[in-house]
């Protein structure tokens, strides 16, 4: 897993609640056998008309808005559990989410895949997305080691939480398989109790 | 201080503590499928670790499959390769596989628990978030993504913090043709979409404690359309006789002695929740949603709400109905009776109560789709499937189907579909398509007056047992 630390970067603001796994990622997508090609088709129903045109309407279709952070409304990646969400939100090139609020396993995925996602306040949330809306250019600023989101250019922050072992696993890029793999002898251990 | 069903399993559980992180949660059984399983293998394969424990893994085909003419090649060429790759791996890391057209094959949350695979106080994982639907036997069950398949393929461990608690107590007694689907649909219209995040949730209460386990796997299953990893309800005589005699359930003097433990799983009296919340059985009536997500749902002779936020708006819009409006009357040319939620023999005994005697409106397209091999054969033993031809509908072979529409069972862009299922989300069961979930008396109901009904006027004369 790639190493994350800090990133500064323009945003894109997509002012929508309850952006469920199957909009990120629809059904008809997840025939594949391997991780590659997600980002494609990411949002792809909202992205393109039903005829493939583009829907310029759409935010991520509009070239004013661009970078590698997603600020998106509250219950962020709901739905199904399909990690595919991660895999095409990443490969369309996203870092970063920021919402109010995520759905748990969707957090999860987020994680193991290298992208961080941010809880702000609701406040904090509406003051990003307004400020993003009006100047695309404002720069974000992600501080993984302080657990700080900046406002470039401005006083406005917020500090996030993250658990201490995923910061600590995204600091290094290192993953949980890594980590279970090295306490197989506990692992052993516990099955040998069970069993008894 | 006391413990809940919860904290007994999941404490059992634990190998390890991360200090200032997660606990290493062992996993007793898990459970794949062609969809989140492939590049969990490719990662391993990858990092050339083995699996760790095959014996505690079964797989089932079931997302993606045709729901006719199963013992034919499948059309669709990445379908095809999908279930074809979930062969190879299961052969090549010696993992029990229950293929297309095997006898147990089925959705993954109808087959296990129907072959005794799913047992009280055990821990069991799945990449798909309908997992929860295990926990009806007291189970700590939940869904994760492929990277944790991969890890629970590596280590038979995940590394979790422990969720908090919640408990939802339902007492008093249904009234006569609602069911456990209108129970959680109700639940979670009550509740939201996300009242559950970062917590595992508890039934309690009389209305589940008479509910049978077909009942119980349908409310767990939607615990996650409120947001929590999984829902519980405690063991009983309930769970311990209809786990009696199942192909791999514990049987004789073992028998014996896991019902004693199992009897001793239910929370605490004095356990502690972190949230808890209480209905009442008599409020409840038949329900239906109106909008794109399940907490956006109603009586069925309710009126749609007025709210002004703009995901409303939206979802409303994309429904094209109104707020304000009834959904009675509402023309419905689709049904489908059928995924992880309502495929069940009880789901489909309650439909043909209701289609027995009646046939199926003109204007109906309905999708009949048992949740299993085994259900398949059930229905035809009980002579359901006679009562469903005679009245112009056909059952087709099991799998999830219109649930997500992965494979070419889809809706129609713009039309309706009654469905029984769990998910309303844009496009779910097929781009375009706008789902009203409901219960499958009021499915069965739809699709043989072609529009949606006010059962609630039936209720009293029905006879559905
Ligand atoms: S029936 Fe639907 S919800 Fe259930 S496992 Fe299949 S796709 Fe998931």
């Amino acid at each position: 897993m790639e190493k994350f630390t800090t990133l500064s970067s323009r945003a894109i603001p997509l002012e929508v609640e309850n952006v469920d796994t199957d909009q990120i990622i629809p059904a008809r997508f997840l025939k594949a056998t391997d991780k590659k090609g997600f980002g494609d088709h990411v949002f792809r129903d909202w992205r393109y008309h039903e005829n493939g045109k583009i829907n310029d309407e759409f935010i991520l279709n509009d070239s004013t808005y661009s970078g590698s952070i997603l600020i998106a409304g509250n219950n962020f990646g709901c739905g199904s559990s399909r990690e595919h969400a991660a895999w095409a939100l990443a490969g369309y090139g996203f870092k970063v989410i920021v919402s109010s609020f995520f759905a748990d396993i969707f957090r999860g995925n987020a994680l193991n895949n290298g992208i961080l996602p941010i809880q702000v306040s609701e406040v904090f949330l509406k003051t990003l997305l307004d400020k993003v809306s009006k100047i695309p250019q404002t720069q974000i600023e992600v501080n993984l080691e302080e657990q700080l989101i900046s406002i470039s250019d401005t006083s406005q922050s917020e500090k996030f939480e993250i658990d201490a072992y995923k910061k600590t696993c995204l600091i290094n890029g290192y993953d949980d398989i890594d980590y279970l793999l090295s306490i197989t002898n506990k692992i052993e251990a516990f099955e040998a109790r069970k069993n008894n | 201080m006391g413990k809940t069903l919860f904290d007994k399993v999941w404490d059992s559980h634990v190998v390890d503590s991360v200090e200032n992180g997660p606990q290493v949660l062992y996993i007793d059984q898990h459970l794949i499928h062609e969809v989140t399983s492939p590049q969990a293998f490719e990662e391993l394969e990858n990092r050339d670790i083995p699996v760790f424990r095959p014996r505690q893994i079964i797989a089932t085909a079931d997302h993606n499959t045709p729901t006719t003419n199963q013992d034919l090649p499948i059309k669709d060429e990445l379908s095809k390769k999908q279930l074809e790759q979930l062969s190879t791996n299961c052969s090549k890391n010696n993992i029990t596989l229950y293929e297309l057209g095997h006898k147990y094959n089925g959705i993954v949350h109808v087959m296990a628990p129907e072959l005794g695979i799913t047992q009280p106080g055990m821990t069991m994982v799945c990449g798909d978030s309908h997992t929860s639907t295990h926990g009806a036997f007291g189970t700590i069950a939940f869904g994760i993504g492929t990277s944790q398949v991969a890890q629970v393929f590596a280590s038979q461990c995940l590394l979790l913090p422990k969720p908090k608690s919640l408990r939802v107590n339902v007492n008093g007694c249904l009234k006569n043709g609602v069911l456990p689907k209108d129970v959680i649909l109700y639940i979670i219209s009550k509740l939201g979409t996300n009242s559950g995040t970062g917590y595992f949730c508890e039934y309690a209460g009389s209305v589940f404690e008479t509910m049978s386990m077909e009942g119980r796997m349908t409310v767990c299953n939607m615990s996650i359309e409120m947001g929590a990893r999984g829902g519980m309800i405690a063991p009983d005589e309930i769970t311990f006789k209809y786990l009696k005699n199942r192909q791999f359930a514990p049987s004789g003097s073992d028998y014996k002695n896991k019902v004693a433990f199992w009897k001793t799983l239910a929370s605490d009296k004095n356990a502690v929740f972190d949230k808890e919340y209480f209905f009442e059985a008599e409020d409840i009536e038949p329900m239906i949603t109106y909008g794109t997500n399940p907490g956006m749902g109603i009586k069925i002779s309710d009126n749609i709400p007025y709210e002004s936020n703009s995901s409303f708006l939206k979802s409303l819009l994309y429904m094209n109905l109104n707020a304000g409006e009834s959904l009675i009357n509402k023309c419905v040319n689709y049904v489908f009776i059928g995924s992880c939620t309502n495929s069940r023999i009880e789901d489909f005994r309650v439909a043909a109560k209701y289609i027995k005697g009646r046939r199926k409106a003109e204007n109906v397209t309905a999708w009949l789709v048992p949740g299993s091999k085994q259900v398949e054969a059930q229905i035809v033993e009980e002579g359901l499937k006679d009562v469903f031809e005679s009245a112009g509908f056909k059952l087709r072979q099991p799998g999830c189907s219109a649930c997500l529409a992965m494979n070419e069972d889809k809706i129609p862009k713009g039309e309706y579909c009654v469905s029984t299922s769990n998910r309303n989300f844009e496009g779910r069961q097929g781009p375009g398509s706008r789902t009203i979930l409901a219960s499958p008396l009021v499915a069965a109901a739809t699709a043989v007056a072609g529009k949606i009904i006010d059962i609630t006027k039936e209720l009293e004369t029905l006879e559905l047992t």
